[in-house]
């Protein structure tokens, strides 16, 4: 399958010129994450800037890319470098809730399998896949820092610490 | 450390002496600001605990360029959250010291990096310091002295690496989270190859209270040389997991284990391990620690067989197969690798291979040996610490607990036909 967002050196790369558009309130948004910075410095907001793009378009997708290089004025490889190397940054669509479950020791001693399995098998997926409706994607993750909850997950941004089988029954119930 | 109701907002922070400090400290002369903080015997708080005073001498005063204070808030090591506790509760107090630091060094803009995961605390950070911008304590002419000092969030992304301080340097400006070589140091060439002090948000929010006491005062609350109070996030096998602050020198570790924080989370199950400073440390085993008199200090965990790290004292009880629960550190490690050297990204890898032959049952007599050879590659001849961090907890798990690698071994090579030596 082409793909934009190579896995191994084998992976054909198909890379569209396709530039996305965002609304003025967006862009102004992210001129905004620039005035942290010093003005020769702009690249400095690449980060931030690579969140707002998945937060407008679900993942961090070519076309996103192509819009920051030229709002940064940065070379496409100079986003693509950045941005395949931090794990939050989503290269593939994921769901419309992300479940992020820490499999760290202490959540790991502390009952992790136990919920993972509980959650997997009431969405009927495994750890790195979403499920058809597009709702929910579970992808194991190392330490949030919340070892004294354990365990624990993240939802989007959200945290969800000291997890049972009924707490968790409860949050994807709460999830729409 | 005490927990007050709203302690986030800037008026109960103000209620409580907050910002006396900052008045204090821009009405001294900055090199005697950092006089107080080396007296204090402050060492960083982050992991590696090197005296915060020496570091923030390092900064050149006659460089032409700017200068900046980063704080490492990318706290990602396993089994540490205190950070999290205090920008979540004290974000004035990180604010406050922060701008200390500011003043000390002739810098006027720090930069908060928090690890993308603490996005609620870095929204937390966000609303605090518009509350103390807009109250004076930040921007142009800060308590009448003429020192302007601006203070800016910056998030980062998934990436342990970046709590290595000049990885985290890297991915401020925007770059893969790769470390740098030293020197430069980054007191000398740090962000925007400028002179940059990097520090963790404990080290930063105990600025305050070192100005407010003075700095002997301050160190007199622990030791000589591990001075004032540490913050100790614990999780695990025990009662009462959480963040708690002692004095440094606190005797004992057992006491703190058995009775603070409530003893073991089952009555009938006995300790078997902790890993007392985040999970880059050495194990120690039960015995290192059941009336040993071990005091919590950077010394007193070095003499114990381990050291302080972080403070993210993770607790085992005898449930725990060590070597699972050291394959899975493993496997942080080898993902978090940021790929940049050769022994710490392939090393990292083949433990993990390693790992997952012994768990499957095709474990080797000559495994263990095997695993101790690649960890001596991996110490001390990777680019950064993550290396040591890799190697450190395989060593000290084969060290300490050789009847667990013993048990997965016989079982597994006698499955597979082979001929194990009693005398393994």
């Amino acid at each position: 399958m082409a793909t934009a967002t190579p896995t191994s050196f084998t992976d054909q790369v198909a890379v569209s010129d396709e530039v996305a558009e965002f609304s003025p309130a967006v862009v102004e948004e992210m001129r905004s994450h620039l005035t942290k910075y010093p003005a020769d410095r702009t690249r400095s907001a690449l980060i931030p800037l690579l969140f707002v793009i998945q937060r407008e378009r679900g993942w961090v997708d070519n076309a996103g890319v192509n819009f920051l290089a030229k709002f940064l004025d940065l070379e496409v490889t100079d986003v693509w470098e950045t941005a395949t190397f931090y794990t939050m940054f989503n290269l593939r669509p994921v769901g419309r809730h992300h479940i992020q479950i820490c499999k760290t020791l202490s959540c790991r001693i502390m009952g992790e399998p136990e919920i993972t399995d509980h959650i997997c098998s009431k969405l009927g997926i495994h750890p790195g896949e979403t499920t058809e409706d597009g709702r929910f994607t579970v992808t194991m993750v190392e330490c949030l820092g919340s070892c004294g909850t354990a365990p624990m997950m993240q939802i989007g941004f959200d945290y969800y610490e000291n997890l049972t089988k009924e707490s968790v029954d409860k949050i994807l119930e709460d999830c729409n | 450390m005490v927990f007050v109701e709203n302690g986030h907002r800037l008026s109960v922070y103000r209620d409580h002496g907050g910002y006396k400090s900052l008045q204090k400290a821009v009405g001294m002369a900055p090199a005697d600001v950092i006089e107080e903080v080396k007296a204090s015997a402050l060492r960083g708080r982050g992991g590696a605990g090197f005296p915060t005073g020496m570091k923030w001498s390092f900064v050149p005063k006659d460089s032409p360029k700017a200068k900046y204070v980063v704080c490492n808030a990318d706290e990602s090591e396993p089994g540490s959250f205190k950070d999290r506790y205090l920008m979540e509760r004290d974000p004035h107090a990180l604010i406050e010291g922060m701008t200390i630091a500011g003043w000390a060094l002739g810098s006027n803009t720090g930069y908060v990096y928090g690890r993308g995961e603490y996005r609620y605390l870095l929204d937390i950070m966000d609303v605090a310091i518009a509350e103390a911008r807009e109250a004076g304590m930040l921007g142009k002419n800060i308590f009448g002295s003429g020192f302007d000092y601006d203070l800016h969030t910056h998030t980062g992304a998934g990436a342990y690496i970046c709590g290595e301080e000049t990885a985290l340097l890297s991915s401020l400006e925007g770059y893969r989270g790769h470390p740098r070589m030293k020197p430069p140091f980054p007191a000398v060439e740090g962000l925007y190859a400028s002179p940059t002090v990097v520090n963790n948000v404990e080290t930063f929010t105990s600025v305050p209270q070192i100005i407010e006491m003075g700095g002997i005062a301050w160190r007199d609350l622990g030791t000589e040389k591990s001075g004032g109070t540490k913050l100790w996030s614990i999780s695990g096998h025990v009662k009462k997991p959480g963040v708690y602050e002692l004095p440094m020198g606190y005797a004992d570790m057992e006491k703190f284990i058995m009775e603070d924080c409530g003893g073991m989370l089952r009555d009938d199950k006995k300790l078997k391990a902790v890993i007392p400073g985040g999970s880059s440390v050495y194990v120690m085993n039960a015995g290192q620690i059941i009336g040993q008199n071990v005091t919590l200090d950077y010394e007193g965990l070095v003499a114990a067989g381990s050291s302080l790290g972080t403070g993210g004292m993770i607790v085992m009880d005898e449930t725990v197969d060590i070597v699972e629960s050291t394959k899975n550190l493993s496997e942080f490690y080898k993902h978090e690798s940021c790929g940049w050297c050769t022994p710490c990204r392939e090393g990292t890898d083949w433990l993990v291979k390693i790992f997952d032959r012994i768990t499957s049952g095709g474990g080797r007599p000559e495994d263990v040996q095997l695993m101790l050879d690649i960890a001596d590659n991996i110490e001390g001849k990777s680019f950064c610490p993550l290396g040591d961090a890799a190697a450190w907890p395989v060593q000290s798990a084969i060290k300490q607990f050789p009847d667990d690698f013993k048990k997965w071994i016989v079982n597994g090579a006698a499955s597979n036909g082979h001929v194990v030596e009693a005398n393994m």
